[in-house]
Order: structure tokens, then C-alpha cells, then sequence
């Protein structure tokens, strides 16, 4: 496959970026996305040019670091995978893909295509947690009964990665399904239940300092979403944030 | 008159700063969600007023000698009733806290994304009137202002003395149901009236196919058990409701005798 690829160059955090467009000739359909760009960036460094910066780790959908707005759509055109299970067959011969960082004022550009998520992180030490002590008395999990669909639910919604797909996918840049998935997880479970009041509150606020925007329930995060997290957690975290607050 | 007309005015000033000074204020309207349940609680307010409004609006199919008293009978209880002065002023509170909010959660949502995309496909991943509703409610807004003028401001304002009405009792009111049928069925402008606005009901339509649900999901209402339920309903209402009310200014000008 022969591919013109337009992607965003960003020397660092200050710099005004801009498109720039590559050539790449014989990629196989068989390779990831990153194995393209990893093949695109030996030939920059071949001819001595600098190779384009982009988040990866785990390479199998499970860590959360590739982003990557492909061709208009957070993680491309493939829907339920990250950019690292996302394949070239899903392109054709003489394509063009454009290449640019997620975007948002919260998502800060590092360089080329890497953006700082770490506003997710802060979200999440706001009040995404459980304050047990699970030092040498820890519980025999059978000992606390819970309900197979909420215990499903919980992990549904714990199978979120932080990716970032939401928020990038979103017309208004709103982090309201990463921080609902984050706020259901424990909501949900009886371990969650104690602090679900000051965590979503807590939690909501910090996702409104950060920046991102306010949902206006589209739709588009979930069917970004390469893990799938679904609306009804936004409407959870509706809930539990108008119970916290009249409380 | 010019003494109503102040009064009117600041009224509307006065209810225009309290809710400002609310919203910029209030622990209520701080947050992102807290602005997304006001958005909802009114946006659902005012779909209950659509329905009043249109069980009043289609007695104006009605044909007949009868059809004349009954609306204006109708329209003088819409505007003696204490009951109904109450909802009325809730029903313009509503409007004005709807658009408010939502200017700034407009606002606010294009803050939060000062970069854009040089490709970005929404279309894959959400419906057209999901994104619209900042422009479509604006469409309605410019259509309420409209339909005020035409109507509410000529009750309230016009000094028209051949629309004066003598009901059963004696008493003397304008009447409403000779300036609406003659607004629709006026030579020159009738026809461009209906089409205005059967566009603005399209644009009622699409922000209702969207608002409706959205609203059910910002309060928090989202089970499996009830989903399909309030989706076929949202997507019932945004046909039903402004299509009812599309028909009457063509029925009038095409169909209902001329007066």
C-alpha cells in the first residue's frame, strides 16, 4: 500500500504546529497503525530527519496510551479498538490519512502527536479511590455478597483505559464519560458506596477546573470509546452528583 | 397603555438580572452538571407547555359560528386565570433561563477545545440535531420572538379597534381569533406566515428529536427497563407535537373559509 499521510509536526509545548505531509510507500495491510508510523519514522531517521513523537506502551489495547486523531475519529475508523489494534486494511491503497493529537484545552500538546492526559490523573486522585486499609486484613471476597448485574456493571465501566477517545471525540471536549466511568466503578460496589458522595463531588469539580467542556449527551464518547463505556454511567453520575449535592 | 408597557418592561429587566445574578452566584448553577440539570428541568418544562399550547391552538380547526366564541373564550381564560398568569410567567422564566444557560454552556464547551481538528467526521459518531441544538434553538428563538409579535404583542399592544370582540356576557375583549385568522389568511403575507413557520416547527422538531431524551439523560434517568420507553416517546413527541402545529396556519389559509 502506497499512503500520503498529513500529520501533525509540533517542535514542543509553545511551538505553533502545523501539517506536514509524508509519503510512505509498501505498508502491509497486516500492520498496525503504529507499525506504520513506526516504519515511516526509521525512513525519517534514515534520511536524518526528526521521527514523529507519538504515545504508545502496551501494543495490545489494554494501557491506554496510544490516542490519535485519525482521519476525524479518535483511534480511526475501527470501532472497539485502540490505534494499536487498529489495522491498515482498514485503509485503502493511495489514502490519505490525516494524523493530528487529541484535542482540548485540558490535553495540552507536548510535541507532534503526544498531548498530557495527566488531567485525567488529577480527576481521578480527587476522589477515584477507596480508602480501605487492605494491609494483612484483607476480606474473603465471598464474604461481601454483591449483585451479579451491578458487579458486572462495576467491571464494565472499570474497564475503562483513560485513553482519552471521549474526550477527543466529543464536539465539546467533555471528560464526563471517563470521570462517570471512573465515579461508577465504586459507586456501584458496597466497598464504594461509603465515600460515593464526597468522590463524586470531588470529582466533578476537578474535571471542571481542568477545562473540558460540559456533555451534551451526543453520544459520540461511546461509540469512540475502543473499550466501549457506555452512556448509562454519565446518567449514573448524574444521579449520584444531584443526590451528593441536595444532600 | 405606555404605563403597561414600562411596567412590562421592568418586569422583564428585573426577572432578567435575578436570574443572572443567580446563575453567576448560586451553588446550584456552579457546575457543569448542575447547568446541564437546569438545562434539562427546563427544556422538559417547556415540552409540558407545548402540549398545553397546542390543545389551545387546535381549537382553531374548528369550523363554524361556534368556533370564534369558544377560542376567544378560551384565550380570555388564558389570560384572566391566576393559575395561568403563574405558568405563563414560569413558561417565559423557563425560556429565558433555557437560552441563558445555554449561551453559556456554548460558551464554555468552545473554551474547552481552543484548537481544532483539520479532519473531524462527527457525523460518524453522533446525530446531525445532537450538535445543532445551539442553532436550532436559536431558530426557535428568533421564531418565539416572531409569534410574540404577532400575536402576544398585538393582544397586549395593538390598538386594533375592528378586533374587538363582545362576549356572551357582555363584556369586551379582543379578539384573538380574528387576528390569527386574518394573519394566516392575509393576501400577501399569509402563505410566507405558514411557511415561516412550518420552518421554525422543523427546527422545534429536530431540537425536540434530540432535547427530549437528552433531558431524561441529564436528570439521571437512563435504565434499561425504561430507555425504549422515553425514546419512543421523545421521537413521537418531536413529529407529533410540531406537525399538529405546523398544520394550522396552512389550514387556515387553505382550507378554513374566508374572513
Amino acid at each position: 500500500m502506497n499512503l500520503t499521510l498529513k500529520i501533525w509536526r509540533q517542535k514542543d509545548a509553545t511551538s505553533k504546529g502545523a501539517i506536514q505531509t509524508y509519503q510512505l510507500e509498501g505498508v502491509e495491510p497486516d500492520m498496525s497503525f503504529l507499525e506504520m508510523l513506526d516504519v515511516l519514522n526509521q525512513e525519517l531517521i534514515d534520511k536524518g530527519e526528526e521521527p514523529v513523537v507519538f504515545d504508545h506502551d502496551c501494543r495490545e489495547g489494554i494501557c491506554g496510551t496510544c490516542s490519535l486523531q485519525i482521519n476525524g475519529e479518535p483511534h480511526g475508523p475501527d470501532r472497539g479498538v485502540t490505534t494499536c489494534q487498529l489495522h491498515m486494511r482498514m485503509f485503502k491503497d493511495g489514502d490519505t490519512i490525516t494524523i493530528e493529537p487529541f484535542r482540548a484545552k485540558a490535553f495540552p500538546v507536548i510535541k507532534d502527536l503526544v498531548v498530557d492526559r495527566s488531567s485525567f490523573e488529577r480527576i481521578q486522585q480527587a476522589g477515584g479511590y477507596v480508602s480501605v486499609n487492605t494491609s494483612g486484613n484483607t476480606q474473603d471476597a465471598n464474604s461481601i455478597p454483591i449483585a451479579k448485574d451491578k458487579a458486572d456493571a462495576a467491571f464494565y465501566a472499570a474497564t475503562c483505559i483513560g485513553c482519552g477517545a471521549c474526550v477527543a471525540a466529543c464536539k465539546n471536549a467533555s471528560a464526563m464519560l471517563f470521570t462517570s466511568a471512573k465515579v461508577s466503578q465504586m459507586a456501584l460496589l458496597p466497598q464504594g458506596e461509603v465515600e460515593a458522595d464526597r468522590r463524586v463531588l470531588a470529582m466533578v469539580e476537578q474535571m471542571d477546573k481542568e477545562g473540558f467542556g460540559n456533555c451534551t449527551n451526543t453520544g459520540a464518547c461511546e461509540i469512540e470509546c475502543p473499550k466501549g463505556i457506555s452512556l448509562e454511567n454519565i446518567a449514573r453520575m448524574n444521579r449520584e452528583y444531584l443526590r451528593a449535592s441536595v444532600k | 397603555m405606555f404605563a403597561n408597557e414600562v411596567k412590562e418592561r421592568i418586569f422583564a429587566f428585573t426577572l432578567l438580572k435575578i436570574i443572572t445574578n443567580f446563575m453567576a452566584k448560586s451553588a446550584l448553577l456552579k457546575s457543569s452538571l448542575a447547568k446541564k440539570y437546569w438545562m434539562a428541568f427546563t427544556g422538559l418544562f417547556l415540552c409540558l407547555f407545548l402540549v398545553g399550547h397546542l390543545a389551545g391552538n387546535l381549537q382553531l380547526l374548528a369550523t363554524g359560528e361556534g368556533a370564534r366564541d369558544q377560542f376567544n373564550e378560551y384565550a380570555l381564560f388564558m389570560t384572566t386565570n391566576p393559575i395561568v398568569r403563574v405558568l405563563s410567567i414560569v413558561t417565559f422564566a423557563s425560556i429565558l433561563f433555557h437560552v441563558i444557560d445555554g449561551i453559556v454552556l456554548t460558551v464554555n464547551n468552545r473554551k474547552a477545545r481552543p484548537q481544532g481538528y483539520a479532519s473531524f467526521k462527527p457525523a460518524t459518531n453522533s446525530k446531525w440535531s445532537s450538535r445543532n441544538m445551539g442553532v436550532l434553538g436559536t431558530v426557535i428563538l428568533a421564531f418565539i420572538v416572531i409569534h410574540l409579535i404577532n400575536f402576544w404583542g398585538e393582544m397586549k399592544f395593538g390598538g386594533l379597534d375592528d378586533t374587538v370582540y363582545q362576549t356572551a356576557n357582555g363584556e369586551t375583549v379582543k379578539d384573538l381569533y380574528t387576528l390569527t385568522i386574518r394573519t394566516f389568511q392575509d393576501a400577501e403575507m399569509g402563505l410566507i406566515w405558514a411557511i415561516i413557520y412550518l420552518i421554525s416547527m422543523i427546527a422545534i422538531g429536530f431540537h425536540l428529536y434530540h432535547g427530549f431524551g437528552s433531558g431524561f439523560q441529564s436528570l439521571g434517568v437512563n435504565h434499561p427497563k425504561y430507555n425504549n420507553f422515553v425514546r419512543k416517546t421523545g421521537v413521537a413527541f418531536s413529529i407529533i407535537v410540531p406537525l399538529l402545529f405546523a398544520i394550522i396556519p396552512f389550514y387556515i389559509y387553505f382550507v378554513l373559509e374566508k374572513i
